[in-house]
């Protein structure tokens, strides 16, 4: 995890709070269009960032999306408190889903979630210990790679 | 081919639920999904997003994006909450009762293209052979 003082923002977010899903991924986008980082940048971030929030809010109990801008990465840490993932290798199959109705009345649930966080990362890490949690670290780095 | 915003909805027999100041954006590409998980996996920004979607959720994907517009079909009721959401966040919002093929058809024939053509990335194992 990248220093103290790279930390932009840490935002909070309850498990099972449909209605606000995608509140915390505008904020961030926000955030960065305020701080001028470049649009195509923002748009991955803003992918990850929802992604990761729709995860926490479908799954978890609850959790929280830290945003730290380093002068060459943005990094989104998403750490949650929640019933984990039993086989991380088989949920970033693009299609798997283990989704309720309610998650998929949101639109949400497809399976496309974490491939789609890994495809926009140029740095991904997922770790998760079942009936614990989960901890995903998304790194995109600033130098036009 | 472009077509304006006000032409699609002239297209369309839509009507402007919010944007009515954005009548003039040009618009090349569009989407069309019912899922928010394949929409953030293939759409790309400046299109416009066809769906039957109409909850917070299509609004706050289409913000991620920078979708341009949201063209919501097949009548679907709008929630309060989306309407108030798409004018925070500046997203024009079109509402049609024609079902999303037609809307794609008609868009199509006058130029539109899909925003991506094909997904790609994506293994099949039932055509491995």
């Amino acid at each position: 995890m990248p220093s103290d003082e790279y930390l932009e923002g840490i935002y909070y977010i309850q498990g099972r709070d449909f209605v606000d899903a995608g509140v915390v991924s505008s904020e961030i986008k926000r955030t960065l269009k305020d701080k001028g980082i470049p649009e195509n940048i923002i748009r991955r971030v803003a992918i990850i960032a929802f992604e990761a929030e729709v995860n926490i809010i479908s799954y978890a109990d609850q959790g929280t999306i830290q945003l730290f801008i380093e002068p060459e990465a943005i990094t989104i840490e998403a750490v949650d408190i929640g019933q984990g993932i039993p086989d991380i290798e088989q949920a970033l199959v693009e299609g798997f889903s283990t989704a309720d109705d309610a998650i998929r009345e949101m639109g949400f649930g497809a399976g496309m979630g974490l491939a789609n966080i890994k495809k926009s990362s140029d740095i991904f890490k997922l770790a998760s210990e079942p009936g614990s949690g989960t901890h995903l670290t998304s790194i995109i780095k600033l130098n036009g790679q | 081919m472009r077509l304006r915003l006000s032409e699609i909805r002239d297209l369309l027999d839509a009507k402007v639920i919010t944007g009515e100041d954005k009548l003039d954006l040009d618009i090349t590409t569009a989407f069309g999904a019912d899922l928010m998980s394949d929409v953030l996996a293939f759409a790309r920004s400046g299109c416009l997003l066809i769906t039957g979607l109409s909850n917070p959720q299509s609004v706050r994907t289409a913000y991620a994006l920078d979708i341009a517009a949201i063209l919501v079909c097949r009548g679907k009721p709008l929630a309060d909450k989306f309407i108030e959401i798409a004018r925070e966040l500046s997203i024009p919002i079109l509402w049609t009762r024609l079902i999303m093929f037609e809307v794609c058809g008609r868009l199509y024939q006058e130029g539109l293209t899909g925003c991506i053509c094909q997904a790609s990335g994506t293994e099949e194992k039932h055509l491995a052979k």
